[in-house]
């Protein structure tokens, strides 16, 4: 088993209901700008410190309606290159659920994440479908991905693992 | 031996797809495509360019439809040269389901016989849900994934929780499914539907003919749905016979009664009245007396939402005999040639020229805000389509009613919303 399908470990940052991709991704943030200057602009509307503190393998909560809006993939994009490892919603919209996984960021529809507070320790098992708070030793539960998802996922995102998978001599 | 496990029929169709017995609500399988379908936006100009990127080559043509009704009868070089990539792309890959500007995907799909009950389908626009009114599981991807689909023929997908919508007796004379589906977003949000499946069902439904059930499905689109689905029945069957489908199994493609779901809606059919969703959302829906008298600029009957044959005969019964206002323009963009062609034979087109309807080329046109039908700066206009978020028919300044052909028609006479069954409670021409 690949590191990447071992359970991931980190802070969590916990934001509320219907994040949406113009917060997550706000339209000048992608207008004439490479997404390595577009990524500070991740949330700012909503928590102006993300982008500048947030950190390498910490954990993304939110509560329902995760990634409401339109269907840029800009929004998994600038979690992911922010540092996120993991993403827990009580429920996500369905086009941000899947480009958040085809970018290669587990996200795990959770219905007990409003149980984690910002700054816990949380530990989140993908493939068992749990997330345990280390921080306040609760464990929750979490619908599980399938191992052949992790695999696209620890491949690096739905592309990635194609040319892997399809052209492996590339 | 357990009995087998009460399914929905999207349940047994994504089953069927995944190769297994039985799926369940919040599982995810890997579904093997039947069918994929792209247009010259989303299509060989972003997918197609991917998967070249990759160096692979498509995983089946025959399986796979494409359509051009994006950027069509547009001088615009940008649209010019995105019909010349698609053509390139589709001759280079010997694509032989191509159906350059003969209509919006979601109607020339089926009327080309590509649509079959227990289909496994995927298109890359948001409102492939359409699909979903043959009995088929038709879902919307974007690029990337459709990228992931032509490479390998599969796709994973998250099995829907489902919302049953069950419709009785009969609508009234003057509303339309469009009315139902307005209802539905104005009672239950945008996102109401977020990640499950409408099933649509009940005695209005099952008396609805093919044209008024795609109304349906391609609005689960803006019920937040991964798809619509409509059992097929003899209807169903009938034209997709027509339309050289070949043998359709209506029977094989049934969900069990008892299969569990998520919610369950019930409308009352008879007592709907016309709707109308203000701007800029279609949750903004409400009967047609509320915003009655309201002055418009533009009347559009277009779209794959709102412009097939039935919709355009819809308006021609409303606007029979009469003249359109002189403060309103009044556009008809049907949603196929072979639609045009039915209607001029028909002579709903003649009824519609002769009210003062200026007829367009078939294509996406005015629901995305190209051609004739864009609306002007600080324009007000009602249209048959299906989003009227800020700036998707015209500048940001213009604003935009979305109804049923009947209220888009009676518009057009009255230049302002006004209920259509008091138009044709008058009879022809008064
Ligand atoms: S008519 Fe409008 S909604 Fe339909 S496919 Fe074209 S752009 Fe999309």
């Amino acid at each position: 088993m690949s590191a990447e399908k071992e359970p991931i470990e980190g802070r969590a940052w916990v934001f509320g209901d219907n994040i949406d991709t113009d917060q997550l991704a706000p339209v000048p943030s992608y207008m004439n700008k490479e997404p390595e200057e577009g990524c500070k602009m991740c949330l700012q509307a909503v928590d102006p410190d993300f982008a500048a503190s947030v950190g390498k393998g910490d954990v993304f909560v939110a509560g329902n309606n995760l990634g409401i809006g339109s269907s840029r993939e800009q929004a998994p994009q600038y979690l992911k290159m922010l540092g996120i490892r993991a993403v827990l919603a009580k429920s996500f919209a369905r086009i941000f659920y899947r480009n958040t996984l085809n970018y290669g960021l587990p996200a795990l529809v959770c219905a007990e994440a409003g149980r984690i507070n910002p700054g816990d320790e949380v530990r989140v098992d993908p493939l068992a479908g749990t997330v345990e708070n280390l921080t306040t030793g609760e464990t929750l539960e979490a619908e599980p991905l399938p191992e052949h998802l992790l695999t696209m996922i620890a491949d690096g995102g739905l592309l990635a693992h194609l040319e892997k998978k399809l052209t492996p001599g590339k | 031996m357990l009995p087998p496990t009460p399914m929905t029929l999207s349940e047994k169709i994504i089953a069927r797809a995944a190769g297994k017995d039985s799926v369940k609500p919040g599982g995810i399988v890997t579904c093997a495509v039947d069918l994929a379908m792209m247009h010259d936006s989303s299509g060989p100009r972003r997918a197609g360019k991917m998967l070249d990127q990759l160096g692979v080559a498509p995983w089946d043509t025959s399986k796979i439809v494409i359509v051009t009704d994006h950027y069509v009868n547009d001088p615009d070089p940008g649209s010019v040269k995105t019909q010349e990539i698609t053509r390139q792309w589709v001759a280079d890959k010997k694509i032989g389901n191509f159906y350059p500007e003969q209509g919006i995907c979601h109607v020339v799909l089926p009327e080309k016989g590509h649509l079959k009950p227990g289909m496994f389908c995927v298109g890359a626009d948001s409102h492939s849900t359409t699909g979903g009114a043959f009995g088929a599981f038709m879902i919307g991807v974007g690029a990337t994934e459709m990228t992931g689909v032509l490479a390998t023929g599969e796709i994973w997908v998250r099995v829907p929780e489902t919302l049953r919508v069950s419709v009785s007796g009969t609508l009234s004379d003057g509303v339309a499914a469009k009315d139902l589906i307005l209802k539905l977003c104005g009672d239950i949000g945008i996102m109401g539907a977020n990640y499950m499946v409408v099933e649509y069902g009940g005695a209005a439904v099952r008396a609805m003919s093919v044209d008024e059930r795609m109304t349906l499905t391609n609005m689960a689109a803006e019920l937040g749905a991964k798809t619509g689905i409509i059992a097929a029945d003899e209807t169903t069957a009938e034209m997709l016979a027509a339309a050289g489908a070949g043998d359709v199994d209506i029977n094989a493609w049934q969900g069990d009664e008892d299969a569990p779901v998520a919610r369950t809606i019930d409308i009352d059919g008879p007592v709907l009245g016309p709707q109308v969703a203000a701007p800029t959302s279609p949750e903004n829906a409400a009967e047609v007396a509320e915003h009655a008298g309201m002055s418009l600029g533009q009347a559009y009957i277009g779209a794959c939402t709102g412009a097939k044959l039935e919709d355009l005969r819809m308006a021609a019964r409303v606007v029979r005999g009469r003249k359109i206002a002189a403060n309103t323009r009044f556009f008809v963009a049907p949603a196929s040639i072979l639609i045009h062609e039915a209607a001029a034979v028909d002579g709903t087109l003649k009824i519609l020229e002769d009210a003062g309807a200026t007829i367009l080329p078939t294509g996406c046109g005015g629901c995305i805000g190209l051609g004739p039908a864009r609306l002007d700066e600080d324009m007000t206009g009602i249209s048959t389509t299906n989003r009227n978020f800020v700036g998707r028919a015209g500048p940001e300044s213009s604003k935009l009613y979305l109804a049923s052909a009947y209220t888009v028609a009676a518009a057009a006479i009255t230049g302002e919303i006004t209920d259509p069954r008091e138009l044709l409670a008058r009879g022809v021409g008064k």
